[in-house]
């Protein structure tokens, strides 16, 4: 499984660089949304899937699913969350202000 | 503290004073507080000359940096204690003639002499430093006072240009100054001159010597306007005359002199440095005469002068290293004599020249020009700066009875002297030099009376000058005579400058050979080939200037634009453009443009690491089963990520990813992360809604990346970026180096109280983190707060800008 979603997480790097690159502003936001959800999904392979219960220890099994990356992930969503947050009003008060949700037209006039 | 070290670090104290004394003090010209601290220095140095002209040296250490071997050392011997007279002195007579030259009322004179005195102290500590990098603090300082100096009138352009020129080129040579220190410093072990010229010999195998050689030398050849770094020294004539006289003719364009002569101990005797230093010496002296003689500015004939002339001091140091390299007693001695003529002749072109300059200033002074065509006739006008002018142009030109003609015999003696020489092939070179030399001599004839006659005799054209010339107040006349004493008292007592002066100093430089070295300068020593040269020099000198008028025309045959002071130009223009337009080239201010240099040069470095390491390998280890279910998901997954790439709606776009986010929750039900789930779950549905919000003030994707020059590109980094994230997880899955130190978490009952290992991780044992966490969302909700209500209008055109 840990194969299948190395490729899963390259793929979702491929889109979220290619919007990214692109020069919508609403795009490049997806972009980051699907980068970090890639990033989340790379967190949790890296430590290893499948490999015993959820960790709580009422369960009494044998073995637990490693806790530390699920930490991780957790603080990193919630991380993820604010971020994009900012970057909607942000894309929001772009376009009020400027009238424009083009990057190129956003780079500014002071451009030597 | 020693009072070697008050001698130089007083002028820098007494720069601090001198804004007080010229506000508080405002009806004496400030320059009569000056005028006594190069007197006293002067008279300090004096009382250690008996000491140091019977072979005594002095010492004074005081700590700096001492863990790095960087203190404050200064050393008096015979070569520094002579330039120390020379700054002291001439700086004293400079002092005195700028009091009578710069007005009171009209100039900021506090600028000038804190400029002045900075200049002093620091020149005084370049001569007597004998740790390097204090001599390298000393030297930059000279650089900066400078360019202060050359910028003094700074409302002109020509002055700021000709500034900002002395800075590049010295301040360059600086640097190349101190590479070759650094090296210096690796080879010996020591930044003390004294250590490393102790280890002489020993070192010119090492493969730094040569290297650290030439850089030493470009830093002296710049700061003493060799070619071909003399451009700078004629635009530095913007500045005001007296420093003209200090700074370009007696001081610092010496300091590149002493630091020659300073090392000749160490890098003398070897092929390299006497073919480098004799020939840009000779090729300096040479061009200087040559551009000297069709200047119509006095100043700049005698800015050309000076190249020239220091170009004949640089050549003659260069022939006598060669006394350090050849063993018979007899030929040592004669190279000897080129050391004695280079020092001799260097204490003469500070007498002459600061002489000639002072006068160049009171023509200008009184006449409100410096133009040889616009002067003549002025020598019953003006007849004692005639005679001073006479007096130096002709010690200038070589003619007895001044002392420019003991240091010019002295001159052709050594240069003839090289056509016996058996060492570095130098004898090759043999008449050749000699010619060199004989032709500069006969050109530096033909200037000094340009500027003996254009300027004194001829028609008076009273029409063209600005004022009406008349003799000037004794008190500028003084400083001027005093050196003109010099230039004819040593031409009649040569040996007693030559005892206590020269000895010690051609000991200094030629250290080994100094033991049962005597000087007898004798103004007539018979007919020889050197008189007979003279002779030459003086009749060709004289026909060419009688003829001058039908000859001058040559040089505009030199084409106008080869020269330089253009190639200086255009190189800095082109410099300024091509790094202009380079920024221009990649700092396009689109975003786009930038994440592609980040990611392309990330794609390079790492996917190259991959590629290239042999360490990394694809292993399965520990891989979990795959079931149909999970292969279905996965493929949602990467099908909602492709309908948010090509969606055309934003809603649908939203939607997918909306889709993407809950499947990713899934996939942490899967893997046994509930809280996960759970929080992914709650994040991605007010995620959407926030996207949701945003689509009502948000316009329709507009645009469609249609043009196949931005889309591939594009395409190629960001499969590049999928490629490379896919390699490093297959490559990190398969080289596990350690077991997780998650089991320690299995005992956070015991240890936290809670069942719940995640929970006892984020609020326990890594509660930091979470913390830090909830400020991050603070910070966010605050952001977004202040974006929404806050709304900053840009009153008039004081926006950020």
């Amino acid at each position: 499984m840990e194969t299948v979603m190395a490729f899963v997480i390259g793929i979702f790097f491929s889109i979220g660089t290619y919007l990214i690159l692109t020069k919508s502003l609403l795009r490049i936001i997806l972009g980051t949304s699907i980068i970090g959800h890639g990033a989340l999904l790379l967190l949790l392979t890296m430590g290893g899937l499948k490999q015993g219960e959820a960790p709580l220890l009422g369960m009494g099994a044998a073995a637990y699913a490693d806790p530390l990356p699920q930490a991780l992930i957790l603080t990193a969503i919630v991380i993820n969350f604010g971020t994009t947050a900012f970057f909607l009003v942000l894309a929001y008060r772009a376009y009020q202000e400027f009238k424009s949700d083009d990057m190129k037209k956003l780079r500014g006039t002071e451009h030597e | 503290m020693s009072w070697l070290h008050s001698v130089v670090l007083l002028p820098f104290l007494y720069a601090l004073m001198i804004p007080f004394l010229y506000r508080y003090a405002s009806r004496i010209h400030t320059g009569w507080f000056v005028l006594p601290l190069p007197l006293i220095i002067f008279i300090v140095l004096g009382s250690w000359l008996q000491g140091i002209s019977e072979g005594e040296t002095m010492l004074y250490t005081l700590s700096w940096i001492p863990a790095y071997g960087i203190n404050l050392s200064f050393y008096v011997d015979g070569l520094s204690l002579v330039f120390g007279f020379l700054i002291s002195g001439i700086g004293a007579l400079v002092v005195l003639y700028s009091i009578f030259y710069l007005s009171k009322t009209r100039e900021l004179l506090h600028n000038f002499y804190v400029y002045m005195l900075l200049f002093m102290g620091a020149m005084l500590g370049v001569v007597f430093s004998d740790n390097l990098i204090g001599f390298y603090l000393f030297w930059e300082l000279t650089s900066i006072s400078s360019f202060l100096l050359i910028a003094f009138w700074y409302q002109r352009k020509k002055s700021r240009n000709g500034a900002q020129k002395a800075m590049l080129i010295t301040v360059s040579g600086g640097f190349s100054m101190l590479v070759g220190i650094i090296m210096l410093h690796s080879m010996a072990g020591t930044y003390s001159i004294r250590g490393i010229i102790s280890q002489a010999g020993e070192l010119q195998d090492h493969s730094l010597f040569v290297p650290a050689m030439i850089f030493v030398l470009i830093g002296s050849f710049a700061k003493s306007a060799q070619f071909p770094f003399h451009i700078w020294l004629p635009d530095a004539m913007e500045a005001p005359t007296p420093i003209s006289a200090y700074l370009h003719s007696a001081t610092m364009v010496k300091a590149g002199i002493y630091a020659i002569a300073r090392f000749t101990p160490f890098f003398g005797g070897t092929g390299e440095w006497f073919w480098i230093i004799t020939s840009v010496g000779l090729i300096t002296l040479f061009w200087g005469a040559v551009n000297a003689m069709k200047q119509t500015d006095l100043k700049a004939l005698l800015a050309f002068s000076t190249i020239s002339q220091l170009g004949l001091i640089m050549s003659l140091l260069g022939i006598g290293s060669l006394a350090l390299a050849v063993q018979e007693e007899a030929e040592a001695a004669l190279y000897t004599t080129a050391i004695l003529a280079a020092v001799f002749h260097l204490v003469n072109h500070s007498t002459f020249k600061g002489c000639l300059f002072m006068v160049i200033g009171i023509i200008d002074h009184e006449t409100g020009t410096r133009d040889t065509r616009k002067l003549g006739g002025l020598m019953s006008l003006m007849p004692i700066s005639f005679t001073l002018t006479l007096i130096g142009s002709l010690s200038m030109a070589g003619v007895p009875p001044f002392n420019g003609f003991l240091s010019k015999e002295l001159f052709f003696t050594s240069s003839l002297s090289l056509e016996e020489a058996g060492v570095f092939s130098a004898g090759g070179a043999g008449l050749l030099i000699p010619a060199v030399a004989w032709v500069a001599s006969v050109f530096t004839f033909v200037y000094s009376m340009i500027l003996i006659f254009h300027t004194f005799r001829g028609k008076y054209r009273p029409r063209r000058l600005e004022k009406k010339p008349k003799e000037a107040p004794l008190g500028m006349l003084i400083s001027p005579a005093v050196l003109a004493a010099f230039v004819i008292g040593i031409f009649f007592a040569p040996n007693v400058l030559a005892h206590y002066v020269l000895e010690p100093m051609v000991a200094s430089v030629l250290p080994g050979n100094a033991g049962d070295f005597s000087i007898h300068i004798e103004a007539w020593h018979g007919f020889n080939t050197e008189l007979f040269m003279t002779i030459g020099v003086i009749s060709l000198g004289s026909l060419l200037f009688m003829t001058w008028n039908k000859w001058k025309g040559i040089f505009s045959l030199f084409p106008q634009v080869y020269t330089l002071n253009n190639a200086y130009a255009s190189g800095i223009f082109k410099a300024e453009q091509r790094a202009y337009s380079f920024t221009n080239l990649y700092m396009s201010g689109l975003t786009r443009d930038y994440i592609q240099y980040i990611l392309g040069i990330l794609i390079l470095l790492t996917g190259g690491m991959l590629f290239f390491s042999d360490n990394i390998s694809f292993q399965q280890i520990d891989i979990s089963t795959v079931e149909v279910y999970e292969i279905l998901l996965a493929a949602g997954l990467v099908a909602g990520a492709l309908t948010v790439m090509l969606a055309s709606k934003r809603l649908t776009a939203i939607i997918a990813v909306g889709a993407v986010g809950y499947l990713v929750a899934l996939f942490f039900v899967i893997f046994r992360a509930p809280d996960l789930a759970l929080t992914q779950l709650v994040v991605e549905t007010v995620s959407v809604a926030l996207y949701l919000l945003c689509l009502r003030f948000l316009p329709e994707f507009r645009f469609r990346e249609t043009a196949r020059r931005v889309q591939i590109p594009n395409l190629i980094i960001s499969l590049g970026v999928g490629v490379l994230i896919t390699c490093f997880t297959l490559a990190a899955q398969g080289n596990k180096l350690f077991p997780s130190v998650s089991v320690y978490f299995e005992d956070s009952y015991e240890l936290a109280g809670s069942r719940n290992m995640v929970n006892a991780i984020l609020a326990d044992f890594r509660g930091f983190d979470t913390l830090l966490e909830i400020m991050v969302l603070c910070i966010a909700g605050l952001g977004v707060y202040s974006l929404i209500s806050l709304r900053m209008r840009e009153k008039g055109d004081d926006g950020e800008n």
